[in-house]
């Protein structure tokens, strides 16, 4: 249930439209003021906040390096695996003891930074349309989490395991699908059998593996998904779980004693939280709570207000299948296949319209798409139905027309960052793209070196939370001449300026843009080169900005 | 803003999450029972006489049988379901109609009940009806129990060892 690109969907009345989107823009502007918070001691490349993700791949490693170490002294009978436990704790303290410890916290961190990634990915709003894989994926990762945390807290088999094997095992026969009691196996001391505890130490083990792969699975959509976090923010999380575990070390709570029922029980409330609901309501409702939920968060992708934007399309007579839209769709909604007409290049870009998100970076990242090729049409290899690159020049020197004074300066935003309307001014002209990587490094080498403005502005989501991915590491890189297609060397470095502010940071970016006007006054006027046949064609476009 | 500064800042944040970690990952503690309380928990699983008694079939009735299905009973597979009835020094604590499993009804009847009592000595009275009749109990056992603090006491229910348990 789509919206075409920028409609108001028809089926919901535009008063809850609104009220939906309104909550969602406080909730984006709280995540970005945290962000900005974050951002002071961080940095933009080490913003925990940006990092939820790929902390959730680092803390899953640190539970698997340390469950390895743990299960090589672990035993798996039920009598004597409280005991090997005791003694890694109290012995062996400084190794198996550590190891236990960061064992559970990185489990519980890994909770935490795992609600904070799927809420952050909802409030940002990038799981529909196209992007509703990865989402999708994401929910069996929440059971599987669980699955672990709460199947390995049973293996300590002291008296919180005692409590989770019981109120699981009476959950479980709640649902009325196994023929006997599963909770009867801990009825009482006498009639307590190993078997089910086996049972727990293989889904102790199974379950993570299994998570390994659909992890894997969720990330597949994603082009250069990040699943490290970057080194200074790996060594401080360790750092901060080590001097945690020696602080305050795992410890055990009485040995299980299915005679004695626990009453006051010490508890790990990131995957417990819901065990208290099941004193007080029947076991059926949570799961009908649980399955509904799950079930409500599966179906959020295509739940109103639905939003699509119109896919890149591709323009054969003009692709040289070059790869470089390949190179930068951060969705891999691009790919190369054999040339299907007869054209003298071997391969030509395809657009998989389920896969395309509509961001244009494909058309920032097209060499045939540079508005100095003089062919009356300009229609590069790869566009956007919705704004071509064509109708961008267009825009774009019909804004900057009536521009006057020796700051005019042309800014190039996108729809998802500040607001770009208040920037517009006498010497100002404001351009929104759906992300400021569609804009091909050729444009500010014309709006520049053409004498159009004395200066280009780059502005968009915050530094490090790109909505597309990675339109503004991207865009960085092009402008250094660290990817293709790079802005020419002749083009002055200092006529251009980038500020990555989001929807939190209005007033910063106006005074960056003042700023820079400022430094475009004092500089000397600047001198246009002489004009050159630049005009390309899709072969040559390629060796154009070599 | 300064590198020391910076550092700080990154240690107060990890030092706020490493407070929350460690902090949820024991407490508070949850009461999931009262400690002066003992547990009653019954816990049987146990398939109730068929609904009808089963009849033999008489040689006519076999013959018109295929050879394969010529079994001498004819049983109904449906069960009745239990009664059963927990008394408390004087006062019913549970009474119910266990109906048996199965889609045809013809499995054993389970029970899963847990009753969170004070502790102290009881009178406890146990009755299950397994069978046809209309009134009366098939299996009763009584006593006197001294429950300890967060005891467990199981019920269970076993015809072979002669009926009612108390573990
Ligand atoms: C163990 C738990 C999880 C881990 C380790 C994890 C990890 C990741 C990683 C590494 C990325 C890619 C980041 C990037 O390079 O852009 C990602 C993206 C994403 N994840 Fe998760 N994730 C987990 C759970 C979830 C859950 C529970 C949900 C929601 C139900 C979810 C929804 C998403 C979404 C919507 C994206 C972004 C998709 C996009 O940008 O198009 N994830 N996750
Ligand atoms: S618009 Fe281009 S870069 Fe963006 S998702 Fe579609 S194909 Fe990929
Ligand atoms: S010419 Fe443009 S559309 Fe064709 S492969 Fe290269 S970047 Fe993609």
């Amino acid at each position: 249930m789509a919206c075409p690109a920028s409609s108001v969907c028809p089926w919901i009345r535009p008063g809850v439209r609104v009220q939906v989107i309104g909550i969602r823009s406080v909730a984006k502007a709280a995540f970005e003021g945290a962000d900005n918070v974050f951002n002071r001691a961080f940095t933009p490349a080490w913003n925990p906040l940006c990092h939820l993700g790929t902390l959730g791949w680092f803390f899953y490693w640190i539970v698997i390096v340390s469950g390895i170490y743990l299960y090589i002294f672990f035993d798996t009978g039920i009598n004597q695996a409280y005991e090997s436990l005791e003694y890694l704790t109290n012995v062996q303290w400084y190794a198996g003891g550590v190891m236990r410890s960061l064992h559970r916290y990185a489990s519980d961190a890994l909770i935490i930074v795992m609600m904070l990634h799927l809420l952050r990915e909802f409030v940002m709003d990038r799981y529909r349309g196209s992007r509703w894989f990865t989402w999708f994926t994401g929910v069996p990762l929440l059971w599987l989490v669980f699955a672990c945390g709460i199947s390995g807290y049973w293996m300590v088999w002291d008296v919180l395991a005692q409590y989770i094997a019981i109120a699981s095992t009476e959950w479980l026969d709640s649902l009325g699908i196994f023929g006997q009691s599963i909770a009867r196996n801990f009825l009482n001391n006498d009639t307590l059998s190993g078997r089910f505890f086996t049972l727990m130490v293989f889904i102790h083990i199974a379950v993570p593996l299994f998570m390994l792969l659909v992890m894997w699975i969720h990330i597949q959509r994603q082009r250069n998904a990040r699943v490290n976090p970057p080194v200074g923010l790996a060594v401080g999380t360790l750092g901060m779980l080590l001097a945690l575990s020696l602080a305050r070390p795992a410890l055990s709570q009485a040995p299980a004693n299915l005679d004695k029922v626990p009453s006051v029980i010490d508890f790990d409330w990131f995957y417990l939280v819901a065990y208290p609901l099941l004193d007080t309501i029947p076991g059926q409702t949570l799961w009908a709570i649980a399955g509904g939920g799950s079930l409500l968060l599966l179906l959020l992708p295509w739940l109103p207000p639905g939003q699509r934007r119109a896919t890149a399309s591709v323009d054969l007579d003009n692709c040289n299948g070059c790869g470089r839209c390949v190179e930068d769709c951060p969705f891999s909604a691009v790919s190369l296949q054999p040339r299907t007409d007869d054209a003298a290049f071997s391969h030509e870009a395809v657009v998989s319209d389920n896969l395309c998100t509509g961001c244009g970076i494909c058309v920032g990242a097209c060499p045939t798409a540079t508005p100095f090729r003089r062919t009356s049409e300009l229609i590069p290899g790869i566009d956007l139905p919705d704004l071509g690159i064509q109708e961008l020049r267009e825009k774009t020197l019909s804004a900057i027309a009536n521009l006057s004074g020796n700051a005019r300066v042309v800014v190039f935003g996108c729809s998802h960052g500040a607001g770009l309307e208040q920037l517009q001014g006498a010497d100002v002209a404001v351009l929104k793209l759906p992300c400021v990587a569609m804009l091909p490094p050729s444009f500010i080498d014309f709006m520049i070196t053409r004498g159009h403005v004395n200066g280009v502005f780059l502005t968009g989501c915050a530094d490090g939370d790109c909505h597309y991915r990675l339109g503004i590491e991207w865009t960085g890189q092009r402008l250094a001449g660290e990817r293709d297609p790079y802005l020419r060397k002749r083009v002055p470095r200092e006529r251009i300026a980038e500020s990555w502010a989001g929807i939190t940071r209005n007033k910063r970016l106006q005074q960056e843009l003042r700023t820079f006007q400022d430094r475009l006054r004092a500089l000397p006027p600047f001198k246009r080169t002489p004009h050159r046949s630049t005009g390309v064609r899709a072969g040559e476009a390629a060796e154009h900005h070599a | 803003m300064p590198k020391a500064l910076q550092y700080f800042g990154q240690f107060i944040a990890y030092a706020l999450f490493a407070l929350v970690v460690g902090y949820f990952a024991t407490q508070p503690a949850y009461t999931h029972m009262d400690p002066d309380k003992a547990l009653i928990k019954m816990s049987f699983s146990h398939a109730g006489e068929h609904l009808q008694e089963c009849r033999r079939l008489t040689q006519e009735e076999l013959n018109l049988l295929p050879p394969n299905m010529r079994r001498p009973m004819d049983c109904l597979r449906k069960r009745v379901a239990l009664l059963i009835e927990l008394e408390l020094d004087g006062a019913i604590l549970y009474r119910d109609e266990l109906p048996p499993s199965g889609l045809a009804g013809d499995g054993a009847s389970t029970a899963y009940r847990k009753f969170p009592v004070p502790a102290g000595s009881h009178h406890l009275v146990a009755r299950l009806r397994d069978s046809r009749r209309e009134d009366g109990f098939d299996y009763e056992q009584a006593a006197v129990v001294t429950l300890a603090p967060q005891q467990n006491f199981v019920i269970d229910f076993r015809p072979e060892l002669g009926g009612f348990l108390f573990l």
